[in-house]
């Protein structure tokens, strides 16, 4: 069931490629806008490098949990799936799984290029593309939660933002904090751990949490 | 002495006129203890030697912050009493409280920031204790945001639940934060065991400005609750009667 569910999503979300490409071009711009409205002085943009490019991290997965369970909830699937034997646990990291493959992957893999926009260095640039690679998948899952909570509703993509943006701060505190300190030369492995830690935190308690928020949504 | 059936009050419509009657004996005590907590923490509680008469907005800050967080904690409790029992009343009271607890944590913030100022040199800073009460707050808009959106008042409170369960964790971390971090917040002075190393008099008017400010609480919760049963249940027939 796991994979079939893994299987399903990565075939739709290939089929409606511009739909994830369209994030990760989100992502892209977002980043590009600050060297151009900062200005070009390599040391303010290597200070600045950590955050922007999580924060825009944050944001673009953010985007993305509107292709989670929306599409499935308008055309009835989801109902359907609730009504499987098989946990709903299964359910909802096997779609989270595909989530993450197809768009905080490519984000994380993106990001070395664009760190190079602000002057960062070869270290650093892996750091960040790690930081991401352990982040992405915390985004996706705690972002999750908000998707089911908010399935039909009018608020839509803000209403979201509003929910799940408090919950990704303390990733974006630790991951711009492990690029951060591989730029001063400080301990990266801190911040990683405990980004590894909310990884691990999140993978046991948030697709449990997101089901009991799918079973409110759909009742 | 004959057995009183508690759950009867678990109906609104009980509950109501409970409420009513209950909310004097806290709303009164508040007003008097607010006067006498001001009194003592003004004009008896003596200048501090490193921070002058500035420290004085502790008298506000710690209690908001501390009810702050207690609110959500109790909020949450409530959320998931009214989510696993299927009791409506109370849902009702975890949205009741989700105002008052956002309102007592951005005062804590606003004082705090007041207080920072002429202390520490700015009114604000990144620390883990600061940080994470500001989570806080978002938190707590994000509650009441999410119950605002939603039509149905059932799905809304069991929405509701879901994210005060789950942003309770914050709580503790805002407690531990200055045991685990190092910031420029200043640790506990008041532990459970052992000597406080604050004096006296500031001591006892800190406290009676909780007591104050835990009273006030319950006594607008109720308030608010009761404005809350009336509108859910205006299709029944007891709360035309209320309302006139």
């Amino acid at each position: 069931m796991f994979r079939w569910i893994v299987v399903r999503d990565l075939t739709l979300a290939w089929k409606g490629r511009v739909d994830v490409l369209s994030t990760l071009f989100f992502f892209l711009i977002v980043v590009s806008l600050f060297p151009l409205g900062i200005g070009p002085e390599t040391n303010l943009l290597r200070l600045i490098a950590p955050g922007v490019v999580w924060v825009a991290a944050l944001l673009a997965s953010m985007l993305s949990l509107g292709r989670l369970f929306a599409n499935d909830y308008q055309d009835g699937t989801l109902e359907q799936l609730l009504l499987t034997p098989q946990p709903l646990y299964l359910v909802v990291l096997g779609k989270v799984l595909a989530l993450w493959l197809v768009s905080g992957v490519p984000l994380a893999l993106l990001s070395p290029v664009l760190g190079i926009q602000f002057g960062l260095s070869r270290n650093t640039l892996f750091v960040l593309a790690v930081s991401l690679l352990l982040g992405t998948p915390v985004l996706a899952l705690i972002g999750s939660i908000g998707a089911a909570l908010t399935l039909g509703l009018r608020g839509g993509g803000l209403l979201v933002s509003i929910l799940v943006l408090p919950l990704y701060i303390p990733v974006l505190i630790f991951g711009s904090g492990a690029v951060d300190a591989s730029i001063t030369g400080s301990g990266v492995q801190g911040n990683l751990s405990l980004i590894g830690a909310l990884l691990v935190l999140s993978l046991v308690f948030a697709p449990w949490a997101t089901s009991a928020a799918l079973r409110v949504s759909l009742e | 002495m004959p057995k009183i059936n508690w759950y009867k009050y678990a109906s609104p419509a009980n509950f109501y006129p409970l409420a009513g009657k209950l909310i004097p004996w806290f709303a009164i005590p508040a007003a008097i203890l607010f006067v006498v907590g001001l009194y003592v923490g003004f004009f008896i509680a003596p200048t501090d030697f490193q921070q002058g008469d500035a420290y004085r907005i502790i008298f506000i800050h710690v209690p908001a912050a501390w009810l702050g967080m207690f609110l959500y904690v109790v909020m949450a409790i409530y959320a998931a009493i009214g989510w696993a029992f299927n009791a409506r009343l109370a849902s009702m009271m975890a949205s009741a409280i989700s105002i008052t607890g956002a309102m007592f944590t951005l005062l804590s913030l606003v004082t705090g920031s007041l207080w920072g100022k002429p202390t520490w040199g700015t009114w604000w800073v990144w620390d883990a204790r600061l940080t994470s009460t500001l989570i806080l707050l978002f938190l707590y808009i994000g509650f009441i945001s999410l119950q605002a959106s939603i039509d149905d008042p059932r799905r809304a409170d069991r929405a509701g639940a879901v994210l005060a369960i789950v942003g309770v964790i914050n709580v503790p971390i805002i407690y531990f934060s200055v045991y685990w971090w190092n910031t420029l917040h200043q640790g506990a002075t008041i532990r459970l065991l052992g000597k406080p190393s604050m004096e006296g008099s500031m001591m006892t008017a800190m406290f009676i400005m909780l007591a104050a400010c835990w009273l006030y609480s319950v006594a607008v919760v109720l308030v608010r609750l009761r404005r809350i049963i009336l509108e859910r249940e205006q299709n029944a027939a007891w709360a035309a009667e209320a309302r006139a």
